[in-house]
């Protein structure tokens, strides 16, 4: 079994890494997950949530923002709508993430409620683990 | 026959507005240069996002549970026009070209009965389609204020388009940008952004069975917004290149149009003044030899 496998992450204006990875960290809509090498394929949406790339260098962490991570055997790609490094993020940034989320929140339709209310929920949480 | 000062002081204005353009030019082919760099920084996103899609939609689309963004509304009644073209002139045939091609898609699709709206991104567009379809508009994105267009721009724009389209007003959207193809050469492109539509990548049909979490209909509803705002910001970043390109190119034109004539004006002015001396000479000796 190869202990590596090639692992990108990607927002829509640049890519932030593209790695040989022993196992990705993933916060995935419906729970974590950690993908390793020959992972069955999958494809799932993000939730705003800390990735964590661990390689032969160490471990990297990075926060998302929403987006999606398709994976298969021969490796892992990430999709993020807005993704940097954890070391990058400033508490003004997620501030006004948060309050974007929550205007959209409050206008929402009833049967999307729930969701844009989870995602405000995130972004707190993300905020939380950040340590902003 | 102008007079030397007269040819003095054009040669002198032909010399300014030629460094002018040299100037414009140089500041084109460095932004040009960024914005490819933007273009193919984004590329990698885009298309991985294309695959995706093109194998969901592929696997979801026939159902009728498809979604809207992605089945259409069933109908093919009102069209929406997204132009985009540049805030500023000044750069050769960019604006007129995809102009152009948008006047022939409102001008057919007016005349086969159907409802055209249109969005324009970049003021040059807006002036240049005001004459012919002023009652069409019914949005205008300013871009002027941006320095560097980045993924927001194109959400808010994305967004914006699918906020309509949910209220039903338009049932086909298309947006017109300049595909870069090199600095000399920039094609008009229209392309259908709702109801969604993939090229399907090659290579794509053979695909690993994937399993999908949330259900494939949950991540392709999640999905479709994020792929209208990437073919947007695609657009738009083609487009910045291009405008970047076109300007270059014309720039280049008129520096090298104003060195011609700057030698053809000195040529003129050089003979000018020998034809004065000639005749300053010509009186003196005839005058001498009265005497």
């Amino acid at each position: 079994m190869a202990d590596t496998m090639q692992f990108d992450l990607v927002s829509p204006e640049r890519r932030l890494a593209s790695v040989q990875a022993r196992e990705v960290r993933i916060p995935g809509a419906d729970g974590d997950l950690t993908a390793m090498p020959d992972h069955s394929p999958l494809i799932t949406t993000l939730r705003p949530g800390i990735l964590t790339v661990v390689s032969a260098e160490g471990s990297v962490d990075y926060a998302v923002t929403g987006g999606f991570a398709e994976i298969s055997a021969a490796g892992a790609s990430v999709l993020a709508e807005r993704a940097m490094p954890k070391a990058e993020v400033t508490a003004a940034e997620m501030d006004a993430l948060i309050s974007d989320a929550t205007a959209e929140a409050g206008e929402a339709p009833a049967e999307g409620k729930d969701a844009a209310m989870k995602l405000v929920a995130d972004l707190q949480t993300l905020k939380a683990a950040l340590g902003l | 026959m102008p007079s030397l000062k007269d040819l003095k002081n054009r040669i002198g204005s032909v010399k300014s507005t030629r460094k002018i353009t040299k100037a414009m030019q140089m500041v084109a082919a460095a932004k040009l240069r960024r914005a490819q760099e933007a273009a193919e920084a984004a590329r990698p996103y885009a298309e991985r996002m294309n695959a995706v899609m093109a194998g969901l939609a592929a696997s979801v689309g026939g159902s009728d549970s498809a979604p809207r963004l992605l089945a259409g509304t069933g109908a093919d009644k009102t069209h929406m026009l997204v132009v985009m073209t540049a805030e500023r002139g000044l750069c050769g045939g960019f604006n007129s070209s995809i102009v152009r091609l948008a006047r022939a898609k409102a001008a057919e699709l007016i005349a086969a009965g159907k409802t055209v709206k249109i969005i324009t991104v970049g003021k040059k567009g807006r002036e240049q389609l005001k004459r012919d379809y002023a009652d069409h508009f019914v949005a205008h994105v300013d871009l002027s204020e941006v320095k560097k267009i980045g993924y927001d721009n194109a959400q808010s724009i994305a967004r914006d388009l699918i906020h309509r389209f949910d209220h039903g007003e338009f049932d086909v959207a298309t947006i017109f940008f300049n595909r870069f193809q090199s600095v000399i050469s920039q094609i008009p492109t229209a392309q259908q952004v709702i109801p969604a539509k993939f090229e399907q990548a090659e290579g794509t049909g053979s695909a690993a069975l994937y399993d999908y979490e949330p259900s494939e209909e949950e991540i392709l509803a999640d999905l479709l917004p994020r792929g209208v705002a990437t073919q947007v910001f695609t657009a738009l970043l083609e487009n910045g290149a291009s405008e970047q390109g076109a300007r270059m190119s014309a720039m280049d034109n008129a520096t090298r149009n104003a060195g011609d004539m700057i030698d053809k004006l000195t040529i003129q002015f050089n003979r000018s003044r020998q034809a004065a001396i000639t005749n300053e000479l010509i009186e003196i000796i005839s005058g001498a030899e009265a005497l």
